[in-house]
């Protein structure tokens, strides 16, 4: 298949590993080792496990999951909200598929739609639009989830529903940047990354410049990354011959795909409908300044908090979950107490074995027979 | 077939109604004038209760009963490659075959829902009838009701099946050995894209038909030809990967799937790709997964594509001592992963 086959030559995999391990036997390197690289980007972790990229790698060379999945950085007050506002009998609550099984206070989506609830599963905003355009006597709910990628579909959704006048439609958003969470993983002292495996998506919208300052303020090497296995071990490479050369700079592997500016147009469109808020809270790594988005006041008849003046009350996860320590690279997952017992992708307590892009649920997918 | 009946109550102009399934005149008609006359044979026509089937033609053909049963309810009723009637005479047909069976008698129970067109369960029915006939059975007794509208998916149907299973063939998940290779008659996952397609929600265009097919013939020619098959089963819900894992949980086994091995038709990649799901979880309706012995394989391989329900047949995996009942993939970039069930239903990712 065109544009997949390529990025999965196994040939080629085995010329990048050897030039990985060449940079990794380098001097400078050594004295430095282990270098820590981040992958910021849950699909890059899922890649990682899928093609079992690690254990390919040398020993020397860790790769740290970072925060990088909206489904599992998801706070539980905020399934709580969908499922208050999914109970109302006049709701249509839409929501994409990966939302429907994160655990609330007491519920999920899904065990909410086998309670009656009308809750439904769309690939699109624009599909949400089109059922509230369906069903003029119902008020219909889009769950707006993700980073930067999916927020410019929800924005022109949002302009659609107001060009259009769909006063049934609502938006419940919960989407999120990542750039303020990355910058609070900087300054914490726990955290120590040499290097980031920058995400693609987001980068193919907001283009390279707000990572600007990880080069120059922090010193850090940042390369944007597709998420085929050849892409992910040329953006190492390409971390590695910075590293060796003492450059820390901003690099877009993933060309075929981002342009340096992003896509302007998305930009537009999202800068036209949200507005930073002051804080947003992160499931395992709590709460971060001018880390997500809110609609503007002049579309504040859709917004769904106040049409539905929601009063969630945050809701810890249990205390011995330990997702903050694996996000911040001090735990691997198998190293936390409850992985594989007491929290399982199907019984999920941490943030990171929600979602299938979440570090844990993707070690716990594809590796754990190594660990047992 | 009086598909020119002016009779209100099973014209193709015609709805269902309550009536349909209130045991009355109204209810007669219906069955005999689409039913009966699309499976028409004897049995069914003598209209009593119960089908009466003769002993000693039954035990002509093996020395065990094979007995199944399965409910189809699948949404779209109709969709490329097949409808819910091709599905529910092949599903049962497929299950009784895979014992090594020969498939004699099916069942047929409708469960209509008030409104369903007249027309469109005659099309079904038809196309039951269509694929009875390729697979050999006769259906020989059935049952209708009709549930009011909101209550139903436009119609569930219910295939009980009969076969006989010849004397020696002894097929079990149990028996895979060590060492034994894992074969598949063709292509991954065709109906589960094409069901997902076909539901109109992806707005995908993609050229997805599914693989909804009787595969008796084929296991026949396969067991004539090497009767030391250990396992067969068909590969429906759960898909190919649900099945290898049945193989390593009942043989306490380890099994190993070579991911550069697998076929999977472009098409149904394409949507795996976009929607991040995976092939092996997908369903599929006319695949079978036999393990054999290795120095059997490839023999059996060619055999297999002998026949058209087998052209691509190729060997995907290896049975491996242990670890007992995981199963693993040798990937591309030549590590080993863990093949892992999903939890519920797959659902797609967003990013």
């Amino acid at each position: 298949m065109k544009f997949v086959d390529e990025f999965r030559d196994p040939a080629l995999a085995k010329q990048l590993l050897t030039r990985i391990a060449q940079r990794m036997a380098s001097p400078v390197l050594q004295a430095r080792a282990p270098i820590r690289i981040m992958e910021v980007c849950g699909g890059h972790t899922h890649s990682i496990f899928r093609y079992g990229l690690e254990a390919l790698l040398p020993q020397t060379l860790e790769l740290i999951h970072g925060p990088g999945c909206p489904v599992c950085v998801l706070p539980r007050e905020h399934v709580d909200d969908c499922l208050a506002i999914a109970a109302q009998p006049d709701v249509i609550f839409t929501t994409f598929g990966d939302a429907m099984r994160v655990p609330g206070s007491r519920q999920t989506l899904q065990q909410a739609r086998a309670g009656g609830a009308d809750i439904r599963m769309v690939y699109s905003p624009l599909d949400a639009l089109q059922i509230a355009r369906e069903n003029p006597q119902r008020r219909v709910v889009f769950f707006g989830l993700g980073f930067e990628t999916t927020m410019p579909a929800t924005a022109l959704t949002v302009q659609q529903a107001v060009g259009k006048q769909v006063d049934n439609f609502f938006l419940l958003c919960h989407h999120i940047t990542i750039v303020p969470t990355l910058k609070a993983l900087l300054d914490d002292e726990d955290v120590c990354v040499d290097a980031f495996i920058g995400p693609g998506h987001v980068s193919m919208v907001i283009g390279l410049e707000p990572y600007g300052f990880i080069a120059e303020q922090y010193r850090k090497p940042f390369i944007i990354s597709g998420f085929e296995p050849l892409d992910i071990l040329q953006s190492i490479l390409m971390l590695l011959d910075q590293l060796v050369e003492g450059r820390a700079e901003v690099g877009n592997q993933y060309s075929r795909v981002v342009h340096e500016q992003g896509n302007i147009q998305a930009q537009q469109a999202v800068a036209e409908v949200f507005e930073l808020r002051e804080r947003s809270a992160w499931r395992g790594l709590g709460e971060i300044d001018q880390s997500g988005v809110r609609l503007r006041t002049r579309y504040a008849a859709l917004d769904a908090e106040r049409e539905f003046a929601l009063r969630s009350t945050r809701v810890d996860d249990p205390a011995e979950c330990r997702c903050g320590e694996v996000l911040k690279g001090q735990l691997q997952p198998q190293q936390c107490p409850l992985f594989g017992s007491g929290c399982t992708p199907a019984q999920p307590m941490g943030a990171l074995m929600v979602s299938s892009e979440g570090a844990c649920a993707a070690c716990f997918q594809y590796q754990r027979n190594d660990s047992q | 077939m009086k598909t020119e009946s002016t009779d209100a109550n099973t014209s193709d102009q015609g709805l269902i109604t309550l009536a349909h399934g209130a045991g009355g005149r109204v209810m007669r008609q219906l069955i005999e004038s689409i039913c009966v006359e699309a499976f028409n044979n004897p049995a069914l026509a003598l209209l009593e209760d119960q089908a009466r089937l003769d002993m000693a033609e039954i035990a002509a053909h093996g020395d065990r009963l094979a007995f199944t049963t399965d409910s189809y309810v699948v949404d779209p009723l109709e969709f490329p490659g097949g409808d819910i009637g091709t599905l529910a005479v092949n599903g049962t047909v497929n299950d009784l075959a895979v014992s090594g069976a020969r498939p004699l008698y099916l069942s047929c129970a409708l469960i209509l829902e008030e409104g369903l067109e007249i027309s469109r369960l005659r099309r079904i029915m038809a196309s039951m009838s269509d694929a009875a006939g390729v697979a050999g059975v006769s259906i020989v007794t059935g049952d209708t009701k009709v549930v009011p509208r909101g209550k139903g998916d436009g119609m569930f149907i219910n295939t009980s099946g009969i076969g006989v299973i010849p004397q020696g063939v002894e097929l079990a998940a149990s028996r895979c050995q060590p060492g034994d290779c894992v074969i598949v008659n063709g292509t991954l996952g065709d109906h589960g894209a094409a069901i997902l397609q076909a539901r109109g929600d992806l707005a995908l265009e993609a050229d997805l038909v599914s693989d909804c097919q009787p595969l008796h013939g084929l296991i026949a020619r396969m067991l004539a030809v090497c009767p030391q098959v250990h396992a067969l089963r068909d590969a429906t819900r759960g898909g190919v990967a649900g099945v290898v894992y049945e193989f390593a949980e009942a043989s306490g086994r380890a099994i190993r799937l070579f991911e550069d091995q697998l076929p999977v038709r472009p098409s149904v990649r394409g949507v795996c790709e976009i929607l991040g799901l995976d092939a092996l979880h997908f369903a599929n309706e006319g695949k079978l997964v036999a393990v054999v012995p290795r120095e059997a394989a490839d023999s059996m391989v060619a055999v297999m594509r002998e026949h058209p329900a087998g052209r691509d047949a190729c060997i995907i995996g290896e049975v491996l001592d242990g670890p007992a009942g995981s199963v693993q993939i040798s990937t591309l970039m030549g590590g080993v992963r863990l093949l892992d069930l999903p939890i519920g239903e797959q659902l797609p990712r967003i990013c």
